[in-house]
C-alpha cells in the first residue's frame, strides 16, 4: 500500500488492465500527445496527464492520439466495444458532450437492447467534471445527472483515490458502456491506495460517517465536503449519516431508503444545478418511498440555476461547501 | 524505581500511527496502578482500544488531557512514588513537554519488504535490530501483519521481531496454492529459508498457530519456541458463522455482527476496522483464496485436520494463550494438553488476545522467548 493520487490511482487502474487483458485499448485527444510531430512522444498523455506513461509500455497499437472529433473516436469506441474489445476513452470535458452524444445514448446505451441481448458494449468513457478550476462555464459543468437518465449507461463518480481506483477496475471489466466522471480539483488529492488490482462494485453505496440523526446523500467531490460538515455538526450534537453512492446508475436506493428510515432526516449535497438532478432525483426517491420516515422537508445543497462564473469570487461562492450544508443541516434539524 | 519518576507517553500502535487520543481516563490522580492495568481508552484514527500501564506506581499526574489529539511519544502520564514532590513532577513535566519533538513520520520509518519465495511474493515486516534470536509472527485467517500492531513493536526490544503477510493475505500473493495448514507451513519454512532465519522463535494466532505448530513438527527449519495463540488443530470445533459472514458481508451493519464475535469487548469493532476488511476483500483474488482456506481447512464447520500430536514431537518450549470468551475456536480446546505445555487462559478476552490484552501477552510471549 502506498499513497497515491487521484490521477495515479486512475493510471494505475487502466495500466493494471491492460496488462491484464489486451483488448483493453486508450484513445482520445492528447492522450499520448506529440503523435503525428517531430518532438516529444507522451508529451501529454492527456490534458491533465491522467494517461501518461501508457503509451511508453503498450505502444501506439494500444494507446492512440485521436484528431478532435469526439463524434467519430467515441463512436468508434462503441462499435470496436460491439467487437469485443475494450476501449477506455476520454471525452476531454464532459461539458462538450454535445458534439458526440448521439454515439453515447442513442448508439451504445442501445447495442444491448436493440441486438435482443445478444451485444455487449464493455467500454469506458472518462470525462472530467466539476467548478473550481477557474475554467469557466463551458469547461467546468456537472452533468452526471444527464447521463443517469438514459437507460443503457453505468454512471460512476469516484470521491476518493482509492475509490476511483477500483470503480475504475471495475469499469473496464464491465460489459456495459460506463461514464467515468472524474473531477479535475481532485487530481491531486493523495491517500493510500492499495498496489494490487481491486474491484468495488457498482451500486453499493460507502458510508464515511455513521450517525443517529441525519442522512447526508452526497455526490463525488461533494464527498468530502460533507465529512466536514458532519464532523462540525458532530461537535455541536448533531450526528450525522454521510452517504456516497458512488455510482448513480445503478444508485443503491435501497441503503439511501433505509438510512433515511433510521435518521428520519435528509440533506442532499449535488454540485450540478438544482434542477433535473442528482439532489432533486435521491430526494424524489426518499419522498416516495420513506415518506413517513421524514421528520421535516429535504434539503438540498446544490449550485445555483446559472453557468458556472468566470469570475473567482463568484466561482467560489458557487459551488457548495461545507458551510452550507452545516446551514442546511440545521434547517432540516429545526424542522 | 524509588525515587524515579516514570514518563507515560502516547504508544505507537502500528506503523501508520502517528497520533491519539486520550478518550477517557479510567483511574484517578493518586491511584495505584500496576503494569497491565487499563489506565484509559485511547483512540487512532484507525481504532480506539484500553491502554495499559507499562509500569507500576502511584499514577501521579494525568497529563493528557480527555479528548485532545496527541503525537506519539507525547507525555500522557507521570508514574512516581510518593516520596517524589509535586514540584519534581512539575518540574519534570515542564522539562519533558519543553524537549519533546514529535517523531517524523513515515519517511524514516521501517518499511515492509518483499520476497519471492518459490516464484511468489511474500511481504514482510522486520521490526527490532537486537542479535538476539529472531521472532516470526504468523497472522490469521483473514489478517494480515498489521494484526500484531499492538504487540510486534513492544517485542522488538529484545530481538528481531520479523511479521510475514501469509499467501491469499495483506500483500503477499493472493494464490493460497494448496490451501492447507501443511502447504502454509512448506511457504512459511521455504521464507525462513530465502530471508536466512535460524532459531526462530514462532508466534502464531489462529490458523497461524497452526502454521506454526506445523513448522516446528517438521523440523526443516530450528525452532526454538512455539507460542501459539487461540491455535486451530486442537480440536474440530470452529464458528463457521464467523468464517461464512467474513466473505458473505457486503455492508458495515452486516459486517459488524460477525467481527465482533472476534472479541469479548465488542466496543472495539470500529468503523475502520470493519473498512480494512472491505478493501482487503475488494482486491483481486483475495476472496477466492479465502474460500479455498475454509474448504480445505475448515469443511462444514469442522477442522479438517488435528495438529495435537505434534505437541509430542517437538523440543523447543510451547506456549498457549487463550481467550477464555473465545467464539470463534472454544477455549475448551485447551484442555488436556501434555504438561509440558505452558497454557495461559485470559479473562475478558475473546479470540485475538494480542488485541485485547496485549500487554500481558507480550509479557507472556517475552517470558516464552526469554525462557
Amino acid at each position: 500500500m502506498s499513497k497515491k493520487s487521484y490521477r495515479e490511482a486512475i493510471n494505475e487502474a487502466i495500466a493494471q488492465e491492460m496488462r491484464r487483458d489486451e483488448n483493453v485499448l486508450v484513445w482520445g485527444e492528447d492522450n499520448v500527445g506529440g503523435t503525428g510531430g517531430d518532438g516529444e512522444q507522451d508529451a501529454w498523455g492527456g490534458v491533465l496527464g491522467v494517461t501518461k506513461g501508457l503509451y511508453p509500455e503498450f505502444g501506439g497499437e494500444r494507446v492512440m492520439d485521436t484528431p478532435i472529433s469526439e463524434s467519430a473516436f467515441i463512436g468508434a469506441a462503441a462499435g470496436a466495444a460491439a467487437t469485443g474489445l475494450r476501449p477506455v476513452v476520454e471525452l476531454m470535458f464532459v461539458d462538450f458532450m454535445g458534439v458526440c452524444f448521439d454515439q453515447i445514448f442513442n448508439q451504445a446505451a442501445k447495442f444491448r437492447y436493440m441486438f435482443g441481448g445478444k451485444a455487449v458494449t464493455p467500454m469506458v468513457v472518462r470525462t472530467m467534471y466539476g467548478a473550481g478550476f477557474r475554467a469557466a462555464s463551458q469547461h467546468s459543468q456537472a452533468l452526471y445527472s444527464v447521463f443517469t437518465h438514459i437507460p443503457g449507461l453505468k454512471v460512476v463518480i469516484p470521491s476518493s483515490p482509492y475509490e476511483a481506483k477500483g470503480l475504475m477496475t471495475q469499469a473496464i471489466r464491465d460489459d456495459d458502456p460506463v461514464i467515468f466522471f472524474e473531477n479535475k480539483v481532485m487530481y491531486d488529492e493523495v491517500e493510500e491506495v492499495p498496489d494490487d488490482p481491486y474491484t468495488i462494485p457498482f451500486g453499493e453505496a460507502r458510508f464515511t460517517r455513521e450517525g443517529d440523526d441525519l442522512t447526508i446523500v452526497a455526490i463525488g467531490r461533494m464527498v468530502q465536503f460533507a465529512n466536514d460538515a458532519a464532523d462540525q455538526l458532530e461537535k455541536e450534537g448533531i450526528s450525522c449519516t454521510v452517504l456516497d453512492p458512488r455510482t448513480t446508475s445503478p444508485m443503491d436506493t435501497e441503503s439511501i431508503i433505509e438510512s433515511v428510515e433510521e435518521t428520519g432526516r435528509l440533506v442532499v449535497v449535488d454540485e450540478s444545478h438544482p434542477r433535473c438532478s442528482m439532489a432533486s432525483d435521491v430526494s424524489s426517491i426518499v419522498a416516495q418511498n420513506a415518506f413517513k420516515a421524514l421528520k421535516g422537508p429535504i434539503q438540498m445543497v446544490t449550485s445555483p440555476h446559472t453557468p458556472v462564473p468566470f469570475a473567482p469570487e463568484l466561482e467560489d461562492q458557487y459551488l457548495p461547501d461545507a458551510n452550507k450544508i452545516v446551514a442546511s443541516a440545521k434547517l432540516a434539524m429545526a424542522s | 524505581m524509588a525515587n524515579s519518576i516514570e514518563p507515560i507517553v502516547m504508544p505507537k500502535w502500528g506503523l501508520a500511527m502517528t497520533e491519539g487520543m486520550v478518550n477517557t481516563w479510567s483511574v484517578d490522580e493518586g491511584a495505584q496502578v500496576n503494569a497491565g492495568d487499563e489506565i484509559c481508552e485511547i483512540e487512532t484514527s484507525k481504532l480506539a482500544n484500553m491502554f495499559e500501564c507499562p509500569v507500576s506506581g502511584p499514577l501521579r499526574r494525568r497529563v493528557a488531557p480527555e479528548g485532545e489529539m496527541l503525537p506519539v511519544g507525547a507525555l500522557i502520564a507521570v508514574v512516581a512514588e510518593p516520596s517524589v514532590s509535586d514540584d519534581e513532577i512539575d518540574g519534570f513535566v515542564t522539562e519533558f513537554q519543553e524537549n519533546f519533538v514529535p517523531e517524523e513520520t513515515d519517511e524514516d520509518g521501517p518499511e515492509p519488504e518483499t520476497v519471492s519465495v518459490d516464484g511468489k511474493k511474500i511481504v514482510y515486516l522486520k521490526l527490532g535490530d537486537s542479535d538476539a534470536d529472531p521472532v516470526l509472527m504468523l497472522h490469521g485467517f483473514g489478517a494480515d501483519m498489521n494484526g500484531w500492531l499492538f504487540n510486534q513493536g513492544a517485542l522488538s526490544e529484545d530481538a528481531p521481531v520479523y511479521a510475514m503477510d501469509l499467501p491469499g493475505h495483506g500483500k503477499s500473493e493472493k494464490d493460497v496454492g494448496e490451501a492447507s495448514i501443511a502447504s502454509l507451513a512448506a511457504t512459511v519454512e521455504r521464507f525462513l529459508e530465502t530471508v536466512s532465519l535460524k532459531n526462530v522463535h514462532l508466534v502464531g494466532h489462529s490458523l497461524g498457530a497452526g502454521v506454526a505448530l506445523q513448522v516446528a513438527a517438521n523440523a526443516v527449519a530450528s525452532v526454538k519456541s512455539i507460542t501459539l495463540i487461540s491455535p486451530v488443530g486442537f480440536g474440530t470445533e470452529i464458528n463457521s458463522e464467523f468464517l461464512e459472514g467474513y466473505i458473505t458481508a457486503k455492508r458495515q451493519k452486516h459486517l459488524k455482527p460477525v467481527l465482533e464475535q472476534l472479541v469479548s469487548d465488542k466496543s472495539l469493532i470500529s468503523s475502520d476496522m470493519m473498512d480494512d476488511v472491505f478493501k482487503f476483500k475488494r482486491i483481486d483474488g483475495v476472496v477466492d483464496g479465502l474460500k479455498k482456506l475454509i474448504e480445505t481447512n475448515f469443511t462444514n464447520g469442522s477442522q479438517a485436520v488435528s495438529l495435537r500430536s505434534h505437541l509430542d514431537d517437538i523440543d523447543g518450549s510451547i506456549t498457549v494463550i487463550w481467550g477464555k470468551d473465545d467464539e470463534i475456536i472454544p477455549v475448551s480446546h485447551s484442555e488436556n494438553l501434555p504438561d509440558k505445555v505452558d497454557l495461559h487462559t485470559l479473562d475478558n478476552s475473546g479470540h485475538v488476545p494480542q488485541m485485547e490484552k496485549a500487554t500481558q501477552v507480550n509479557q507472556i510471549i517475552k517470558t516464552a522467548i526469554g525462557g
